[in-house]
């Protein structure tokens, strides 16, 4: 409060230090100071409170393929949503503010609208400008024990065609049967009807149907005595496989089975018909044999 | 440019960083000339007054500028929800019919925190850099930033509120954006996240009008809320590191705001709708060091005060371009 304090944030009186200063002066000067500290208080503060998602991990996020392991995903992602634009399936979204720094990051809800590779050549990893969705991991990026695909993904509908796979190198996550008690084919029983009900938005491509263009799920209902969706509608060859066999009431059940193939694109828990599915991915699971 | 008016334009350059303008040292005789002859012709200038004293302010630029910025956000849109594939993705990063675009403050963003810079995120800064740099800087501010323009409606709100007496300008310190542009880059270094991404309301404005909105939406109502009731401009005067960003890509851009001082009445109008008044500070009565004066980097390019300027002593320039018409 003494007479000769200089204002802290007043540059220009400061900087003549002889200059004396009135006392409003100085007020204003120390009242400046305050405010200034509050907004960077604010900024800051508003800034790193996206640590707070990532510490409590609460989001783990089914990210597009391609992805960059989590960590490098978000340093890399510009969050500009190219990779929306490009999916003919709308399967990708963009993360709002729960997810911290993640906001703008691109996910995939698979139970909505799994990625089914309609596209065939992957559109979101060629719009991707950064780099965050690639076929090309840089060199000084570790591939996590598990995360690499045994071969090059085939694609069943492109399975007629000279170069029937897909430069997809690591997977982004793993199918489980997170459910058997629910399972219809571990039941023993049949579907019939629209997959997800008739309500359901979802789209996917049927092949048989139209090669390039994806229908509503709801638009192709199915009749099958013995339900073998998962394993119907999985998008690449040899990822999942029923296993039959018969229960103690000697009814002919089957299991889920998956394998090292799978790329964890959701297609099985998007058309799997309980609720809930009864199989799920994990997202950014690696495979354990 | 004379070597006064380059010694003033390192100064505005510090200006830009955050230092106080100060008085010039030396003025021009050419201008001392016409500094003299307003300070003697105080009777001929007064009537010169008198004779445009209810000139209306032009909106001319103003209008000019909403329809760019509206325009470009709105290709933007319109490349998503039609499909016409002009410009696609956000502000952050795009393509325009094919050629990358990246925002030069997220592309340093996520540059720093990634440390590897693909070939496409290279053509992308590489392009916006020069596109800006030729038109002038925060010439992106006030040109294509969504924030800008609801700062600009903001701003309408504080100052009437401000008329009523309801609510009084609080000043915060300039430097302030000097020193988030640092702490940010270093964040980004030193977390390997794009921190100041995930609360950049361009980022956050430009998607959530292409993608639809989240509730990312209220830190940028905050922001403005700030605004209105406290701080005028807050976020594009003291805090933005993308506007420091693109001030320094407007160094050395042609495009610039040109003071000339004979007819000037020194009246101030062009300081009042200014977002960065401490551009301005050579039409302080006295304060100008040559008869035309470019103004400094930190300079939007709104064209605000040359609307308001009741006698066209400020107007658009492009360098070289007069010399060579």
């Amino acid at each position: 409060m003494s007479e000769t304090k200089k204002p802290p944030a007043a540059p220009a009186a400061s900087a003549k230090g002889s200059v004396p200063v009135s006392r409003e002066r100085q007020r204003q000067g120390r009242r400046k100071t305050l405010r200034t500290l509050l907004l960077t208080g604010g900024v800051l503060g508003a800034g790193l409170s996206g640590y707070l998602p990532l510490v409590y991990a609460r989001t783990s996020r089914l990210r597009p393929p391609g992805a960059l392991d989590e960590k490098a995903f978000l340093q890399s992602c510009i969050k500009c949503g190219q990779c929306v634009q490009v999916c003919p399936v709308d399967a990708i979204k963009l993360a709002d503010l729960v997810d911290g720094f993640g906001v703008g990051t691109p996910y995939i809800d698979a139970r909505a609208q799994a990625c089914d590779f309609s596209c065939d050549a992957v559109q979101c990893v060629l719009a991707c400008p950064t780099g965050s969705l690639t076929y090309h991991k840089p060199a000084f990026l570790p591939v996590r024990e598990g995360a690499a695909l045994p071969q090059k993904p085939t694609l069943i509908a492109k399975m007629n065609d000279p170069e029937p796979t897909l430069n997809l190198t690591e997977r982004m996550g793993v199918a489980r049967l997170a459910r058997p008690e629910s399972c219809l084919a571990m039941r023993g029983e049949g579907f019939k009807g629209q997959a997800r009900g008739a309500g359901f938005e979802g789209r996917m491509r049927y092949a048989a149907v139209d090669r390039w263009n994806p229908i509503r799920v709801a638009d192709h209902p199915y009749d099958l005595p013995l339900c073998d969706l998962c394993m119907r509608e999985c998008p690449i060859a040899g990822a999942i496989s029923l296993e039959k066999f018969t229960g103690a009431d000697g009814k002919v059940r089957a299991r889920p089975v998956v394998h090292e193939n799978c790329v964890g694109c959701g297609v099985c828990e998007m058309i799997c018909p309980t609720e809930a599915a009864s199989i799920t991915i994990v997202p950014r699971e690696v495979w354990q044999s | 440019m004379s070597k006064l008016l380059t010694r003033r334009y390192i100064d505005q350059i510090k200006v830009m960083f955050g230092k106080e303008p100060a008085k010039p040292t030396e003025i021009s005789p050419a201008a001392q000339k016409i500094h003299f002859y307003k300070k003697n012709n105080r009777d001929e200038i007064a009537e010169l007054k008198h004779q445009r004293a209810h000139e209306k302010p032009s909106h001319k630029w103003r209008n000019r500028r909403w329809a760019t910025l509206i325009l470009a956000n709105l290709l933007f849109v319109a490349s998503y929800w039609l499909d016409i594939q002009v410009l696609e993705g956000a502000l952050t990063a795009s393509r325009f019919v094919g050629f990358h675009m990246a925002d030069l403050n997220s592309a340093l963003q996520v540059m720093l925190a990634h440390k590897h810079i693909i070939t496409n995120l290279l053509i992308g800064t590489g392009t916006v850099l020069m596109l800006w740099a030729l038109l002038g800087g925060r010439t992106f501010c006030s040109w294509v930033c969504p924030y800008h323009l609801l700062a600009e409606w903001a701003e309408k709100a504080h100052l009437y509120l401000a008329k009523k007496k309801l609510v009084t300008d609080q000043p915060i310190d300039r430097r302030l954006r000097t020193v988030f542009w640092i702490v940010f880059a270093l964040l980004a270094v030193l977390t390997g996240y794009t921190v100041f991404e995930s609360i950049s309301p361009t980022g956050i404005l430009s998607r959530a009008l292409i993608y639809g909105a989240g509730l990312s939406v209220l830190w940028v109502a905050a922001l403005l809320v700030f605004e209105i009731f406290f701080s005028r401009r807050a976020w594009c005067r003291y805090a933005c590191p993308i506007g420091l960003t693109y001030g320094v890509v407007g160094i050395l851009s042609p495009v610039r705001i040109k003071y000339t001082l004979e007819g000037c009445f020194h009246e101030g109008d062009c300081r009042k709708v200014c977002l960065v008044p401490h551009v301005l500070d050579t039409v302080i009565k006295g304060r100008a060091i040559e008869p035309e004066v470019p103004l400094g980097p930190d300079c939007t390019r709104c064209g605000l005060c040359v609307d308001a300027c009741p006698t066209g002593s400020l107007s658009y320039d492009v360098k070289g371009l007069s010399r060579l018409l």
